[in-house]
């Protein structure tokens, strides 16, 4: 293994910069992912909390169903069954040879799932602000959308992010999933680059050595982000509510 | 007509009355490598959250080292690690008799998800562990209780139930993750899934594997919430 170490370098025959840029891909889908799929999350969790019956049972159903399916098979029936339904459709009005992207396919899987996870999460933060919170609001007279855009948001982020954090972690690493759909992330390059050199353990020890540097500059910016959002709360010793 | 055609038959599938056999020993698979991985994982995560807590500080240092690893890697990386990575030392394997363990994709299966599990349940009985309070040590130390007593009658049954909901999640986690190994060439509910599919492109077969994951996740859950509701009978909701 050590002895070969140059199939990982950056010279002759080294996979290194194909490694870089499998680790970009994983990177640029993870954070396509995010906005999308915390936007997706607390959609839902405001569906959850509302007073028409309907969005709420639609809330319910969805965590239910993408919080208890595989990630690989959500990933799969995104992939391959969206393709069939978007496919026939065009073939409908005469477009032929359409296939999704498989970056949009992967992200839009990820994003569905992600949904589900953060919901729970934005349902707790929401449930932590106070009543009293939007009463003043509307006693300011603020309109509904105000509120939560004014007086609620703000408060929440700061409830929500270790749960967040956790939501980024767990995204971070499903997206070696996409490798599955032939994305060409880390573990899409990995696997072509020990199959043509005949040395996995190198190339899946590199992989996930990247990973764990992904990971490790997570939790070292998430343990930032948390203690600035709590920085107004420590002159109350800490206490958060 | 065998009783694993019987649903596909009943719903008027056809795919899944072809395959509604393999979907079956799929599900045995699937169920065997979780039941096994998870259980063995408790143990294991267990001991070395006591490590981590209360062993010398280099015992501690690798014990974080391993949680941090295996938190911080995907399980598909660590599984293909083991698989192909580990399997290229057939030669070394070979000498030391361990060459049959490593060669078969359900063993490796079952060693990934085990270590792996594992590094997370360690992290869980280390939080419900350290959230109990310091004045429970002190109590039974009071009390005259050794340390190992103090741990075994005093902390553990308090820290079990903290840790509950915690392990309950991991072992969801564990029913959906264990997916990947079809990857490995392993014929589980989602590997023969993804062969029933290759075949006969009938792309239901998903909705329906997608389907008894989610019965046997929403199963786990609602048992976990009877066995919380019986285990906290004593604890009073503040």
């Amino acid at each position: 293994m050590f002895s070969n170490l140059h199939y990982i370098g950056f010279g002759d025959g080294g996979w290194g910069w194909a490694l870089l840029q499998g680790a970009w891909v994983t990177i640029t889908i993870a954070l396509a992912t995010l906005p999308f799929g915390l936007a997706l999350g607390l959609m839902i969790a405001l569906m959850a909390r509302s007073d028409n019956a309907i969005a709420r049972w639609f809330a319910t159903v969805y965590t239910t169903v993408f919080r208890g399916v595989p990630e690989l098979l959500t990933l799969y029936i995104i992939y391959f069954g969206v393709q069939i339904v978007v496919q026939r459709g065009l073939e409908s009005i005469g477009i032929k040879g359409f296939s999704i992207p498989p970056f949009v396919a992967g992200m839009v899987a990820l994003g569905i799932v992600l949904g589900a996870f953060s919901s729970e999460v934005w349902v707790g933060a929401l449930n932590s602000i106070q009543k009293g919170q939007r009463e003043a609001g509307a006693a300011l007279g603020l309109h509904k959308a105000q509120i939560f855009r004014l007086i609620v948001f703000p408060q929440l982020i700061r409830v929500a992010l270790p749960g967040l954090g956790n939501n980024w972690m767990v995204l971070l690493k499903e997206t070696s999933l996409v490798s599955v759909i032939t994305l060409q992330d880390i573990m899409f390059i990995a696997q072509r680059g020990s199959s043509n050199t005949k040395e996995p353990l190198l190339f899946f020890t590199a992989a996930a050595l990247i990973y764990l540097v992904f990971s490790l500059i997570s939790w070292w910016f998430f343990d930032r982000l948390e203690k600035r959002s709590n920085r107004g709360f420590a002159a109350f010793g800490g206490q958060t509510r | 007509m065998r009783w694993c055609e019987q649903p596909g038959y009943w719903l008027g599938s056809e795919v899944l009355q072809n395959y509604g056999c393999r979907m079956a020993t799929g599900l045995g698979i699937t169920l065997q490598l979780v039941a096994i991985s998870v259980s063995l994982g408790c143990i294991i995560g267990l001991g070395l959250a006591l490590a981590r807590l209360y062993g010398p500080r280099w015992v501690g240092g690798v014990v974080t080292g391993y949680t941090t690893f295996f938190r911080g890697t995907p399980l598909l990386c660590q599984l293909f690690l083991v698989y192909y990575g580990l399997g290229q030392l057939r030669p070394f394997w070979q000498d030391v008799g361990l060459w049959w363990f490593f060669r078969e994709p359900y063993w490796c299966a079952l060693f990934t998800f085990t270590i792996n599990t594992a590094a997370y349940q360690c992290e869980v009985f280390r939080g419900a562990i350290q959230s109990i309070g310091k004045g429970q040590f002190e109590g039974a130390q009071a009390l005259g209780l050794h340390r190992i007593a103090t741990l075994r009658h005093v902390i553990l049954p308090q820290a079990m139930i903290v840790a509950l909901r915690p392990l309950g999640n991991e072992l969801i986690v564990m029913i959906k993750s264990s997916s990947v190994a079809s990857l490995v060439t392993l014929f589980d509910l989602m590997g023969s899934t993804r062969l029933a599919f290759s075949r006969s492109f009938d792309l239901s077969i998903y909705l329906y594997a997608a389907l008894i994951y989610l019965a046997m996740v929403e199963i786990i859950r609602r048992l976990w919430d009877v066995m919380e509701k019986r285990l906290t009978r004593h604890v009073v909701v503040r």
